[in-house]
């Protein structure tokens, strides 16, 4: 843990339970995530990965019946408590999906879209957040001269990091990513890859994913998740060459899952 | 070991005598439904063109489009479409001016807030409403709505725009709501996902995500009301009056071409006049103006799609 501790918390999870309804689908997880790092969630579908990455940015109060007990703290604030501000919060927690949903107007607009919703209006201070986004999500000189042409007309991969754009348009601290390659070729799956090593100088990230190659290759952190529990947290280094869980292992090891 | 056993042949047939008819009737049964409407299509504008063509040779078609008093029944004859244009015109304006935004309120409340529960229940009374018939809602008018709108606009005659057009916009809402909502619900949630994430709030969401994509489908739903506004016959013929009248004061009682049909198809007119000749004239101007429209509205419905 030698890195960990060096880096600062910026997510503190206690004791979170969360519940669909009856089903308990977080139970008791505590857990910290670095700032300016890569932590991973691994685990077999239906462990728990992506709802906690849902609650980080509070997309599961959309889902009705959503219970939630414990606490979810961001640079010390717990997100769960009264004061706090959902849209505030999700515009500083950005979020990318297991399948690219750019928005059915122009790429220019796609990432326009954020900057305007928060009362971004002159033109030159949108062209430059448009740029400087789509450099960030190196998409830049893929589509500077078609920016006006429809988000649809990108490929898939291209669809993915400019959705990644999008989420940094409106200046997030945390990048949430939920299996953000599942629907990519292995080609735009690794420039997302070598683009998160990029975004972690300036980004805590967040990633969903049921490949445990891609945690091992891109991660900091990994956490394991099981039927809604954490099972191991650690640096990935360690949590793949030396786990202390004979589930870990069994997981990584393709035993089942 | 090896035994030699006699394999019996097989026989492999690949008819079938009573599908292959079925095959060949359902097609055909299939085509000749189809073909009724399509006929009945043709033989109404056949129809419409010939009996209008025999009315222009009497009355100079200049005069119809040009001429701005309509009493082809009452001696000195003007046959000058204008009056009952700009009735039809005032009552599908007002109608419009409540259907659409109340329609496509509803629309949204239903789409976006309501919960599944209260869409369930509220989504089917709407469609009850659009299955009362007009002749009831032509007493509405009359009976109930122009009395109301008395007592605001004491002078106003018993006939008028306003009451008519009002009820004409009540009896679309259901027709622009329930479309408009099919075309919101079918958005798919990703893209909504996409910007509650970035920080949007509902109404930003319902405002700038989910109304612009499923614009084509609002488009087409307002139009279609539209057309069934400047359709609508019984509403008026009861409650908007009988006087072609050239103004757009909807205080004023009017005439619409359709109530103007139904007067003539009415009364005592003898068949073969000039003045019988009249309704098919004013009714093939209603049909070029509802074609246009259908046209009007494919074409906005395609220049404004945004694909998902």
């Amino acid at each position: 843990m030698s890195t960990a501790t060096a880096l600062k918390t910026l997510i503190n999870i206690k004791d979170l339970d969360l519940y669909y309804g009856t089903y308990h689908a977080l139970k008791k997880v505590s857990m910290t995530i670095p700032e300016k790092a890569v932590t991973a969630f691994i685990g077999p579908s239906g462990c728990g990965k992506s709802t906690l990455l849902r609650t980080l940015n509070r997309m599961n109060d959309m889902i009705i019946g959503t219970r939630i007990e414990g606490k979810v703290e961001i640079g010390g604030t717990n997100i769960y408590s009264n004061e706090v501000d959902v849209e505030t919060l999700r515009k500083k927690v950005g979020m990318v999906f297991q399948q690219p949903n750019p928005f059915p107007k122009s790429i220019y607009d796609n990432i326009a879209y954020g900057p305007r919703l928060h009362g971004i209006r002159s033109k030159a201070k949108l062209d430059e957040i448009v740029e400087q986004s789509l450099k960030q999500a190196v998409l830049w000189e893929e589509v500077k001269d078609y920016l006006k042409r429809s988000a649809f007309s990108l490929s898939g991969g291209q669809q993915q990091r400019l959705c990644i754009a999008r989420a940094l348009a409106v200046n997030p601290d945390i990048l949430l990513m939920d299996e953000a390659t599942s629907a990519l070729d292995p080609i735009s799956t690794l420039k997302i890859e070598e683009l998160v090593q990029e975004l972690k100088h300036r980004y805590t990230i967040v990633m969903v994913t049921h490949n445990m190659h891609q945690a091992a290759r891109v991660s900091d952190q990994t956490v394991f998740f099981l039927n809604g529990e954490v099972v191991e947290f650690d640096q990935t280094e360690t949590l793949f060459s030396n786990p202390s869980d004979k589930r870990t292992e069994d997981y990584i090891t393709g035993r089942f899952g | 070991m090896q035994v030699n056993v006699s394999k019996p042949e097989t026989k492999m047939s690949f008819t079938n005598k009573q599908m292959n008819v079925a095959d060949k009737v359902v097609p055909i049964l299939l085509f000749l439904c189809a073909a009724v409407s399509i006929l009945t299509t043709i033989g109404i504008v056949y129809t419409l063109f010939s009996e209008t063509i025999s009315f222009f040779k009497s009355v100079p078609i200049f005069d119809f489009i040009f001429g701005g008093k309509w009493s082809p029944l009452i001696e000195p004859k003007s046959f000058g479409i204008w009056p009952l244009l700009s009735g039809t015109f005032l009552i599908t304006l007002i109608a419009i001016l409540v259907a659409v935004p109340i329609g496509l309120a509803s629309a949204i409340y239903l789409s976006e807030y309501a919960p599944e529960r209260v869409r369930k229940i509220v989504k089917p009374v709407l469609e009850v409403l659009a299955g009362v018939p007009t002749i009831v809602y032509g007493y509405f008018a009359l009976t109930f709505v122009t009395p109301l709108l008395k007592s605001i606009f004491p002078d106003m005659s018993v006939f008028n725009a306003l009451s008519a057009g009002l009820v004409v916009g009540i009896m679309i809402i259901p027709m622009v709501s329930s479309l408009s909502e099919d075309a919101m619900s079918a958005v798919p949630k990703s893209l909504r996902h996409g910007a509650y994430a970035l920080g949007a709030t509902r109404f930003e969401v319902a405002l700038k995500i989910v109304v612009p994509a499923a614009f084509s489908g609002i488009v087409s739903s307002a139009v279609l009301a539209f057309s069934r506004a400047i359709g609508e016959t019984m509403i008026v013929s009861v409650a908007a009056g009988s006087t072609p009248n050239l103004t757009l004061n909807p205080l004023e009682s009017i005439q619409t071409m359709t109530a103007y049909i139904v007067q003539v198809s009415l009364g005592d007119t003898p068949h073969g006049s000039v003045e019988y000749g009249t309704i098919f004239a004013v009714g093939l101007t209603l049909f070029i103006i509802t074609f246009l429209l259908n046209i009007l509205a494919l074409y906005v419905a395609r220049r404004f799609r945004e694909e998902y």
